[in-house]
């Protein structure tokens, strides 16, 4: 059995680089409702990927890791110019491949190919396997004969080892297992020998025990042909074997970047942390402590302010960009814990919550009719008094009443950048030196 | 030593290749139909082929031309009753009436061909592009094609070959090009959905990553995908050419009498006759009509319900489970 | 120890098909306790799903069943579909993989709880069925000012959260949750997989635990079922079963599950048998890497090992009712991936 390749040698020039990527944006504008649509004006945009920069190295296996939400898939396509950019720059083999038009992009197809989630889906339905595999080097007029293009068509076949080639020449997809289709895929995506692969979860839709054989085909061709992957996954355990550098993605950001033997034994991000702690794990002599952060990825068109995480972090603090909405969430979700006649007690101080989702700064929590700002001031003190270790906490200055409201004012939060720490970039205020010497 | 075989793939064995292979996944439902699509598809299908025969071979079949009125010096009756030397009786104007359903057939079927020809080769296309592309292109496509089916069809009908009859005179090609009017925003709309789901499958995404053009992507990926409804609802239209034909002849914005023999023409002269007990003029035109037009409604609800996967009833086997090997002890009942 | 609530033997489940009975169940044999957590696994197409369903009665047309299957003692196969309708809800519950498309997106969470209440315990009063929903919806997690929002203001885990309310909510003895996590996300899965842990102990409920993740299994089951080619090659603790396979599949399967701790890829060779024409004999036998000339000929019979699991393979016996020879290996070609899954 094939054990992982060793990491290639981290000392990198500018001639190693494969592709740089420099904040990169893909923005999708965003439909209104009914209305909006009829004026033309749209409902604003959901910031996909928000400036993302790394540099793709020659040879090398960069995984981007994150939820569904996380912008990988997005930032995958962006790389091939399947979906269009919206800024920043990617920069391959002295090209822009940002504004490029298809037209121009299309010769550099040969070089930059993808593989996609489902390999049921990402095979015509109505063109057989010698055809569909062969049809790259008929688009890009690379074989002259019939006879060039079948030999070419058997290799790539061979090398994916869909053999005897025979079998499989003039089988449609509905005729294959997931496995083989998948081989048939990476046929297909590799006939023209190109220099960069994006894989796109390319075994998550396969069995357990297929699993494998995919990611050590994916090995193969890259001894083969000497390929550098960009592997996007939201699997932790096959990108800990797989890759030699992994990006952690949270709402369309990289939050933490480095080489994959540090990002396990050390990682630094809570969010890291989280996924690492969520991987299940089969083997039951294996501790794995089970810390699992409260709530989901939030919709990326309302982003989060400071820090995207903080609303999930455990470990999140007075910087972190606390908000009206995080306290709307901490009452919901305290009021689970309730009993009926508590929870009714306690709601019925609160006039309509949703009012918190959009305020920042210092937010004002209506009372009920028939209550008074006061009593909303008191409640929320007592329930910070009972809960001192909630994280929200930390991010409040201040509550008092005025008026028919409570006042809530939030400390000032600020979106941390990337740091350099070691050979890690981590986007968290937690490995921040300026905020962590100045005394909070 | 025992020899393993090797487990079979799914799909089973080796077909031939190429394109008899594509042709028989195409064909391969309508032999494994069932019940009652079967019994509507192959009694469309005989219909239909005798229909084609008769229009074939209507010089042969029919004893006189459709403009006769003579046959070896001696006029053929007026309005005379069916009988041994006219079999289906003959016109006002002394016309056979046989042989003018004979050669009815034939203008059915050519005015039939053309029209869905010329449907297909004009609403596909545009369909696809309008799919594929979207946009400008595709909003103001679908506002013709929109406003062309909100109009009554035989309306439709009526006012283009008015005006194609100005330019082309009143013959075959005139009336087929009418009806195609008609029929167009059909295949538009059913291809250009098809289409716009297609446009969003991986599949079409994986062909611009290896790089086609839009050209190679539309012929190559998406055609044959999305024109599998077609065939199904070009007989259907085929069948309602067929009467929308008769209502042109009927009203009389159809063919030239004197071009070919129609079935609504005569249906329309006949009205007269009606009144005067003489029946055969109208009935057995009329006749030709409604067999036509079921005949080809047969096949096309057979082939709907044949391709249709919302429609397919899996045949489902009844299973009767063997009684157990006694060799395999049942273990006691309960566990751990 | 007491009377299982869920108790199967021999059950056999069969689809007509075309090609001839497709047996996606063929003789298993499982019990689950109170408050226990059986997990199911298998590669897809082993007939997990179908167990499922036949448990529940949802089995499609065409299909035949037999053996036995007793619910809290009385026998459910060949009970008429409508008092099997009875039970599904209030008897026997179901979680499924997606949520959404379980919802009726026009009606509001409370409608839900309401309509399903309704049914299944009428004369319950307005009062009365709100207390019920809340009460479920706190146990899984969703804030009682919520219990009036429509089905699109929830994200998918919430979703799915609402979906394990709606099966609380009525108390089921016996719960099938076939793959829930499934199309949610890892840190979302964590969650319901600790909410669905939670939950055994504070309702007893006994689940089935349907899925192809055999980490979910070690995480949220205490014991384990491991189904191939419509039988149950391996049952027992989920620790013992995870810690010392004993069937050959089962060992090959946790060896090419890629954990944080995997160092080597490994995989099965080929693909799992046709179910309307399995091999003779053993049906892993084609794929087994300690495949012995036995295997070929007679299938294996259900053995209970000292650790109390039972599996059914010929290397642990019984060793008297194997044939003279039985025990060479078999000599065979390599697999290639002409047959692989």
């Amino acid at each position: 059995m094939p054990t992982k390749l060793e990491p290639e040698t981290p000392e990198v020039g500018a001639d190693d680089l494969l592709m740089d990527v420099r904040d990169l944006e893909v923005h999708f504008a965003l439909r209104g409702g009914a209305l909006s649509r009829f004026t033309g004006r749209g409902g604003g945009a959901v910031r996909a990927v928000d400036g993302v920069s790394f540099g793709l190295r020659r040879g090398e296996v960069l995984g981007l890791v994150g939820e569904s939400g996380s912008g990988k898939t997005t930032l995958g396509r962006a790389l091939l110019g399947l979906v269009p950019a919206t800024g920043g720059s990617i920069g391959y083999a002295g090209h822009e491949l940002v504004g490029m038009s298809e037209h121009n992009l299309r010769p550099l197809r040969r070089e930059l190919q993808m593989a996609f989630q489902d390999p049921h889906a990402s095979l015509n339905p109505a063109m057989d396997l010698q055809t569909a595999i062969g049809h790259p080097l008929r688009i890009h007029k690379m074989v002259r004969t019939d006879t060039e293009l079948r030999e070419r068509v058997v290799t790539a076949l061979e090398r994916v080892g869909l053999a005897p080639v025979e079998r499989f020449m003039d089988k449609y997809p509905a005729d294959l297992s997931g496995g083989q289709k998948q081989r048939a895929v990476f046929a297909r995506a590799t006939i023209m020998e190109p220099k960069l692969v994006v894989a796109d979860e390319p075994a998550s839709m396969l069995d357990m025990s297929v699993r494998a054989k995919v990611i050590e085909l994916m090995q193969d061709l890259r001894r083969e042909l000497g390929l550098t992957y960009v592997y996007i996954t939201h699997d932790l355990a096959t990108a800990k074997f797989f890759c030699d550098r992994i990006a952690i993605m949270y709402l369309g950001r990289i939050v933490e970047l480095g080489p994959t033997e540090e990002i396990f034994a050390n990682p630094r991000h809570p969010y890291t942390r989280s996924l690492l702690a969520a991987v299940p794990e089969p083997d039951p002599r294996v501790e794995v402590s089970r810390e699992v952060p409260r709530g989901e990825v939030p919709d990326a068109a309302i982003r989060p302010a400071g820090c995207s995480f903080h609303p999930r972090c455990p470990k999140a603090f007075e910087v972190c960009g606390w908000e009206g909405r995080d306290l709307r969430a901490l009452l919901e979700e305290r009021w689970t814990t309730l009993t009926e006649d508590d929870y009714l007690a306690e709601s019925s101080l609160f006039a309509d919550l949703t009012a918190l989702d959009g305020q920042r700064g210092t937010v004002q929590v209506a009372a009920a009719s028939g209550h008074m700002g006061e009593e909303v001031a008191a409640r929320l003190t007592r329930i910070r008094d009972s809960d001192t270790d909630e994280p929200l906490w930390r991010g409040v200055a201040d509550i008092r009443a005025k008026g028919g409201h409570a006042e809530v004012a939030f400390r000032d939060g600020t979106d941390p950048g990337l740091t350099l720490i070691g050979d890690v970039e981590v986007a968290c205020h937690l490995h921040d030196p300026a905020i962590q010497e100045a005394p909070a | 030593m025992a020899q393993l075989t090797i487990a079979p793939t799914p799909g089973g064995g080796d077909g031939p290749g190429g394109g008899r292979r594509g042709m028989r996944r195409l064909l391969a439902p309508i032999a494994e139909a069932q019940g009652l699509p079967k019994w509507l598809l192959w009694s469309g299908i005989v219909l239909t082929a005798l229909f084609v025969i008769m229009a074939v071979f209507a010089p042969l079949i029919a004893p006189y031309g459709f403009a006769q009125y003579q046959a070896a010096g001696h006029t053929f009756p007026k309005q005379g009753a069916p009988g041994a030397g006219h079999l289906f009786g003959t016109t006002v104007m002394q016309f056979d009436v046989f042989s003018r359903v004979v050669y009815g057939a034939r203008t059915a079927l050519e005015v039939m061909l053309l029209a869905v020809i010329f449907s297909l080769v004009i609403g596909v296309p545009l369909g696809l592009l309008s799919g594929y592309f979207g946009g400008w292109l595709d909003r103001i496509l679908v506002l013709i094609m929109d406003a062309l089916f909100a109009f009554p069809y035989l309306l439709l009908a009526i006012v283009a070959a008015f005006l194609l009859s100005g330019l082309l005179g009143g013959g075959v090609v005139t009336a087929a090009l009418a009806i195609t009017v008609v029929y167009i925003p059909q295949y538009f709309r059913v291809v250009r959905n098809s289409t716009l789901s297609a446009r969003e499958a991986t599949y079409v995404e994986a062909a611009r990553a290896i790089g086609a053009q839009p050209r190679t992507i539309i012929t190559k990926y998406l055609f044959s995908n999305v024109v599998q409804s077609v065939p199904v609802i070009a007989t259907l239209n085929a069948a309602d050419a067929i009467s929308t034909l008769a209502g042109l002849g009927f009203l009389g914005y159809g063919i030239q009498p004197t071009d070919a023999a129609e079935w609504g023409y005569d249906l329309q002269r006949a009205i007269d006759d009606a009144g005067a007990g003489i029946w055969w003029t109208g009935v057995y035109p009329g006749i030709a009509i409604v067999l036509a037009v079921t005949a080809l409604t047969l096949v096309g609800e057979g082939l709907n319900d044949v391709y249709n996967p919302t429609l397919r009833r899996r045949r489902i086997a009844k299973v009767v489970l063997p009684p157990r090997a006694l060799e395999q002890p049942i273990e006691p009942k309960g566990d751990a | 120890m007491t009377e299982p609530v869920l108790a199967a033997d021999d059950l056999r489940v069969w689809y007509g098909t075309e090609r001839g009975p497709v047996r996606a169940v063929d003789g298993v044999s499982f019990a689950v306790y109170e408050g226990e957590t059986l997990g199911l696994v298998g590669e897809s197409g082993c007939g997990k799903s179908t167990l499922g369903r036949a448990i529940l009665g949802l089995l499609p047309r065409g299909s035949a069943m037999d053996g036995s299957l007793r619910f809290k003692g009385s026998e459910l196969v060949g009970l008429p579909r409508k008092e099997l309708e009875g039970l599904r809800g209030p008897e026997l519950g179901l979680v499924f993989q997606e949520p959404m498309t379980r919802l009726n997106p026009l009606m509001r969470v409370s409608e839900h709880f309401e309509e399903t209440l309704k049914i299944h315990e009428p004369g319950l009063g307005k009062k009365g069925m709100r207390e019920r929903a809340v009460e479920a919806l706190r146990h899984v997690g969703i804030p009682p000012s919520r219990y009036d929002n429509y089905p699109h203001e929830f994200s998918g885990g919430m979703r799915q959260r609402i979906m394990i309310a709606l099966t609380l909510v009525l108390h089921p003895a016996f719960m099938v949750a076939d793959e829930p996590t499934t199309a949610l996300d890892v840190l979302v899965e964590a969650q319901i997989l600790r909410l669905l842990g939670d939950l055994r102990q504070n309702f007893r409920t006994a689940m089935l635990l349907i899925t192809h993740n055999l980490g979910i299994v070690a995480e949220a089951c205490d014991r384990v079922a491991v189904m191939y080619a419509g039988r149950i090659v391996e049952i027992g603790d989920a620790r013992e079963v995870f810690a010392e396979p004993k069937h050959p599949y089962t060992r090959e399967l946790l060896a090419s599950t890629i954990s944080l701790h995997t160092t080597d890829l490994h995989s099965i060779p080929g693909a799992p048998p046709d179910l309307a024409d399995p091999p003779s004999g053993c049906r892993f036998h084609l794929r087994c890497p300690d495949a012995m000339r036995v295997c070929v000929e007679k299938a294996p019979v259900p053995v209970r090992l000292e650790t109390g699991q039972r599996t059914e393979c010929w290397l642990h016996g019984p060793h008297d009712q194997v044939p003279a020879n039985g025990t060479e290996p078999l000599e065979r070609e390599a697999i290639s991936v002409a047959d692989e899954a």
